[in-house]
C-alpha cells in the first residue's frame, strides 16, 4: 500500500539520519526514525502537531542531542550528533517558525549574525556586516534598510530576513518550518518563487507547513511522521491532499458540504452601512437563528477588525447593528457579552486563554458572575459548570486543575469556545478556530459548530483558508480591502469559484 | 539628521528635558548656570555614571541587579583592610584587588542564576542582604578612616579659575568614569561579544540556537558590572576620603532608575551608554540645581521621581509623535 519512492540512482543522499530516538522525560518524541534528503531537492516533512518534526528538525540542526546509537551522515561525514555549531558550519540552516530574529538589532546585524559568533571577542565590522545583508537581499530580490531595527518591519518582511540569514555562508541545506504561516497568499507565492530558486540553485529544502495545497505544489518528496514515528517516504507525484491527511492522522475524512437552508429563521443580527475608516467599508449583511455565516478572504481584508466593531472593541464609524431587531450601541466589549455576543479570538496563544492557569479558571473566565454564591465565588457550581462543559465538546483532560497550557491544539480550541459558550450567547463569532490545531482536530472543532448551529446559535465564522468557510457555513462572504466583494451559497457552487473570487 | 533622531529617539528627548530644566534652573538660581558648577555636576556624578555603565551590561543582557552597590561597599571596605595589610599599596594595585572583588562578586551572582536557575531579581536581592548583612557584622559598622594617603589624596588633572573667581577641575573620578564609559562602549557596540549579549537578551531561545554560551553570557555581563562596581567603590572611597560600611546603601535603586531613563529595557535587548550617562545626569542636574535653588531636600525625591516619569514617557511615546514633522510619510497610516 505505501509506494516508498527509491532513491534515484546515481544521487547520493546530501543528509541520512537512522536510528534516530529521543525521549523528553519518560515520554518518547522519536521512535527509530530514519529520513534523507537529496542535493538541491525540495522535501516536505509533514505530520500533525506533536508528530516529531521539530525534535527531529532540532536534532539535524544540534539543539538536541539524540540517544546513543543514531547515525548522521552529512555531506559524506558521520555523526552521532551535530551541535548549532558544527551543522552551520557545514552548511546547515534553519528558518524557524518563530524565526529566532532579534527585534531590537538593525536587520543587517540579524541578516549577517553568525559574523558576530565564536568564543574570543573580535572587533564588529559593521560595514562588511551591512555588505554581506545586502548581498543576501538582493539574492532575494528584496530592498529593505539594513540600517533599520527588525522591530520596524512586519511579520512578512522579517520573514524574508530569515531567509536572508539562512543563506549568507555557504548553505547546503534549509530547514523551513511552518514559513506561510503568517503570510498572505501573494506573500506565500513570492516565498515559494524563492524556494524553487533556492532548489534549482542547488540548495536543498526541507519544507513544514501545515497547508498541504503548498505542499504538493512545491515539494517532490514527502516524510510523513506519525506519533513521533515514520509513517513512510512518498514521492508527491500523484498524491492528493486527502490522501496526505490519512497518512499524517491514520483516519479518513470525509468532506460533505453542510450547508443548509435557513432562510425562515428570525434574524439575530443585522449590520447595516457599517464603515470604520481605513479598515472596512459599507457592510451590510444578516445572520439567522441556526445560521453559519462564513467571512473569508485574504489576512488584512478587514475581517478582524469587523468582528471586533460587532465585539464592541472598535467603534464603527457609520452605519448601524441590530440584534434581534433592536439597535445596539456598544461601548466595550463588556457590553457586548451582556448582550450575548461572544467572540472566540484569532490568536489563541496570546490572546484567547490565558496558558499558565487552569482549565476550569479559563473556561469559566468570562461567565464568573454565573458561579456566584452569595457574593462569591463559588467553587461547586464553577466544578459543575466546567464538568458540564467538557462533556458536551468532549475535551479531552485530565484534571480541571492542569494547567490549560498541558492540553493540545485541538483541546484548547475546545475550552476556549466552551469559555464563550458558557456565557450564553445568541450569536458566537469564530475568528480563523483552526489556526495552530491539526487537521485531525480541526474535524472535532466543525462538527460542535455544525451541533452549535443546530441548537439555534447564529455563527459567524471567519477564515481565510477557503474550503474551511466552504463546507461548513450556509453562506460565504467575501471580504477584499475592507468591502464585501462576493456572496456565495456553497450548495449552489463549487469550491474553485470561491477560490477564484478570493486569490484572483 | 532624521535618521539619527529616530534611531536615537530616547537620547534626544532626554537631551531635551536636560536643556529645558537646565534652562528652568538658570532662570531660578544665579548660581546654577556657570562652568564651575558644570564641572562640580561631573565630579559628584562620576561614581554613578560608572556603575550606571556596568548595570546597562546586565539589563542588556536581560538581567538585574540589585546587590552591586552594597557589593561595592563590600569591596571598598575589603580593599582597605587589604592594603593596610600590604601595608600601603597604591593605585594600580588598590584598582587590581577591587577590581577582582567585584568581577568575584558578581560571578557570584552570574552562579546563582545560571546554574540555580534563579531569577536575577530574586536572585541578587539575596545576595544584596547577604553582602550587606555580612558587611555589617564583621564591620559592626565602624568606619574606616585610617587609609593609606595616595587614596585620600585628591588628584587634580585639571584646574583653571575663571574670570569670575571660580574654578573648574577635573579630578581623577572623572578620567577613571570616562575610561569605564568609553570600555563599556567599545565593549558592547565594536565586539562580538558585546553584540552576542545583545541578541541574548533579545531573544534568548533565538541566541541559543545559534549556539552562543549562555552560561558565559551571564557571567560577562555579571562579571563586567561587578568589575564597574569595585572599581567605584574605590573611586567612592577615594572621593569620600572615608569607608562608611552602608554609604552606597540605598545607591542601587537611583542607579535603575538613572539607567532605565536612558532607555535600557527592564527584559533585555537594549539600551546605549550614551543614554545611560545621560540619564544620570539628568538626575543629577536636577538634584544639583534644587539644592541651589534652595528647595528642602526633603522634597528631592519626590521631584526627581515626577521627573523620571516625565521622562520615561516622552521616549516612550516617542518623539515622532510630538514632532510631527518628523514623521516618514507612508511610514504608518
Amino acid at each position: 500500500m505505501t509506494e516508498r519512492a527509491s532513491v534515484e540512482s546515481g544521487h547520493k543522499p546530501l543528509l541520512s539520519l537512522r536510528n534516530i530516538n529521543m525521549t523528553f522525560g519518560g515520554v518518547s518524541a522519536l521512535k527509530n526514525v530514519s529520513f534523507d534528503v537529496l542535493p538541491g531537492e525540495v522535501h516536505c516533512l509533514a505530520g500533525e502537531n506533536g508528530s516529531g518534526k521539530s525534535t527531529l528538525i532540532k536534532i539535524i540542526t544540534g539543539v538536541y542531542r539524540p540517544q546513543d546509537g543514531a547515525v548522521i551522515e552529512y555531506d559524506g561525514l558521520t555523526y552521532s550528533h551535530m551541535s548549532p555549531v558544527t551543522a552551520q558550519a557545514a552548511g546547515i540552516q534553519v528558518i524557524w517558525q518563530d524565526l529566532a530574529l532579534f527585534p531590537e538589532m538593525t536587520v543587517a546585524e540579524n541578516i549577517a549574525f553568525q559574523t558576530v559568533l565564536g568564543r574570543w571577542p573580535r572587533v564588529v565590522n559593521y560595514n562588511s556586516m551591512r555588505e554581506t545583508a545586502e548581498k543576501a537581499l538582493a539574492r532575494l530580490g528584496v530592498t529593505l534598510d539594513v540600517d533599520r531595527p527588525l522591530k520596524d518591519y512586519p511579520i512578512a518582511q522579517r520573514q524574508i530576513v530569515a531567509i536572508a540569514r539562512a543563506l549568507i555562508g555557504e548553505a547546503k541545506l534549509v530547514f523551513m518550518d511552518e514559513p506561510t504561516a503568517s503570510l498572505t497568499q501573494s506573500e506565500t507565492d513570492y516565498l515559494l518563487d524563492i524556494v524553487r530558486a533556492l532548489s534549482a540553485s542547488g540548495v536543498a529544502v526541507v519544507f513544514v507547513s501545515h497547508r498541504l495545497a503548498e505542499v504538493l505544489e512545491i515539494s517532490s518528496r514527502l516524510t510523513v511522521l506519525r506519533d513521533g514515528a515514520l509513517v513512510g517516504i512518498y514521492s508527491t507525484e500523484g498524491m492528493t491532499q486527502s490522501r496526505i491527511t490519512e497518512l499524517m492522522t491514520g483516519k479518513t475524512f470525509d468532506h460533505t458540504i453542510r450547508a443548509r437552508d435557513v432562510s425562515a429563521n428570525p434574524v439575530v443580527l443585522e449590520v447595516e452601512g457599517l464603515s470604520r475608516q481605513g479598515q472596512f467599508e459599507d457592510i451590510s449583511f444578516t445572520v439567522r437563528r441556526g445560521e453559519t455565516l462564513g467571512i473569508t478572504g485574504l489576512l488584512g481584508a478587514g475581517r478582524t477588525e469587523l468582528a471586533l466593531s460587532l465585539f464592541g472593541m472598535l467603534k464603527p464609524r457609520s452605519g448601524s447593528v441590530k440584534l434581534e431587531g433592536k439597535p445596539v450601541h456598544f461601548s466595550s466589549n463588556r457590553d457586548a457579552i451582556a448582550a450575548g455576543i461572544a467572540y472566540l479570538s484569532e490568536d489563541r496563544l496570546s490572546l484567547g486563554l490565558i496558558q499558565p492557569q487552569s482549565i476550569a479558571d479559563n473556561l469559566v473566565i468570562a461567565s464568573l458572575d454565573r458561579i456566584m454564591a452569595g457574593g462569591l465565588l463559588s467553587d461547586n457550581s464553577k466544578r459543575d459548570l466546567v464538568a458540564r462543559w467538557i462533556v458536551d465538546l468532549g475535551v479531552k483532560i485530565g484534571q480541571q486543575g492542569d494547567a490549560i497550557s498541558t492540553l493540545s491544539g485541538g483541546n484548547q480550541q475546545r475550552v476556549a469556545i466552551a469559555k464563550w459558550l458558557a456565557t450564553d450567547p445568541k450569536l458566537l463569532i469564530l475568528d480563523a478556530p483552526t489556526v495552530g490545531v491539526d487537521v485531525g482536530a480541526r474535524a472535532g472543532i466543525f462538527n460542535i459548530v455544525a451541533k452549535l448551529a443546530d441548537t439555534g446559535l447564529a455563527i459567524i465564522l471567519i477564515s481565510d483558508e477557503v474550503p474551511e468557510v466552504y463546507f461548513n457555513a450556509d453562506r460565504v462572504l467575501h471580504m477584499a480591502q475592507g468591502r464585501i466583494v462576493n456572496q456565495f451559497t456553497p450548495s449552489e457552487c463549487a469550491l474553485q469559484d470561491i477560490e477564484a473570487s478570493v486569490y484572483a | 539628521m532624521r535618521k539619527i533622531v529616530q534611531s536615537h529617539a530616547t537620547e534626544f528627548a532626554l537631551l531635551a528635558v536636560i536643556v529645558i530644566i537646565s534652562l528652568f534652573l538658570s532662570v531660578i538660581t544665579d548660581r546654577f548656570f556657570s562652568l564651575g558648577n558644570a564641572f562640580d555636576l561631573l565630579n559628584t556624578s562620576s561614581v554613578n555614571i560608572i556603575f550606571a555603565v556596568g548595570l546597562l551590561v546586565v539589563l542588556i543582557a536581560g538581567g538585574i541587579d540589585i546587590s552591586f552597590a552594597v557589593a561595592a561597599s563590600v569591596v571598598q571596605y575589603v580593599t582597605a583592610v587589604v592594603l593596610g595589610w600590604m601595608g600601603g599599596g597604591g593605585w594600580i594595585s588598590g584598582l587590581l584587588i577591587a577590581g577582582a572583588l567585584g568581577i568575584l562578586l558578581g560571578a557570584v551572582n552570574a552562579l546563582l542564576i545560571h546554574k540555580f536557575r534563579i531569577i536575577s531579581i530574586v536572585a541578587t536581592i539575596a545576595t544584596f542582604n547577604i553582602y550587606f548583612g555580612l558587611l555589617m557584622f564583621f564591620t559592626r559598622g565602624v568606619s574606616i578612616y585610617n587609609l593609606p594617603d595616595w587614596l585620600t589624596t585628591r588628584v587634580i588633572l585639571f584646574e583653571h579659575e575663571m574670570a569670575d573667581g571660580s574654578w573648574i577641575e577635573i579630578t581623577l573620578p572623572v578620567l577613571v568614569m570616562l575610561i569605564c564609559v568609553v570600555a563599556t562602549w567599545a565593549f558592547i557596540t565594536r565586539t562580538t561579544t558585546g553584540r552576542q549579549l545583545y541578541a541574548f537578551g533579545d531573544n534568548p531561545e533565538g541566541a541559543r540556537r545559534f549556539g552562543i554560551n549562555i552560561g558565559a553570557m551571564q557571567f560577562i555581563a555579571f562579571g563586567w558590572l561587578g568589575l564597574m562596581a569595585g572599581i567605584g567603590g574605590l573611586i567612592q572611597a577615594h572621593y569620600a576620603q572615608e569607608v562608611v560600611p552602608n554609604a552606597l546603601y540605598g545607591r542601587e535603586l537611583d542607579v535603575l532608575a538613572a539607567v532605565v531613563l536612558g532607555g535600557a529595557r527592564l527584559g533585555g535587548g537594549k539600551g546605549s551608554v550614551l543614554g545611560c550617562v545621560l540619564g544620570v545626569l539628568l538626575i543629577s542636574i536636577t538634584q544639583n540645581g534644587l539644592n541651589l535653588a534652595g528647595v528642602s531636600p526633603y522634597a528631592f525625591k519626590m521631584i526627581v521621581g515626577a521627573i523620571i516619569l516625565v521622562a520615561i514617557t516622552l521616549s516612550n511615546t516617542s518623539i515622532e509623535k510630538l514632532l510631527p514633522f518628523m514623521r516618514q510619510d507612508g511610514d504608518r497610516k
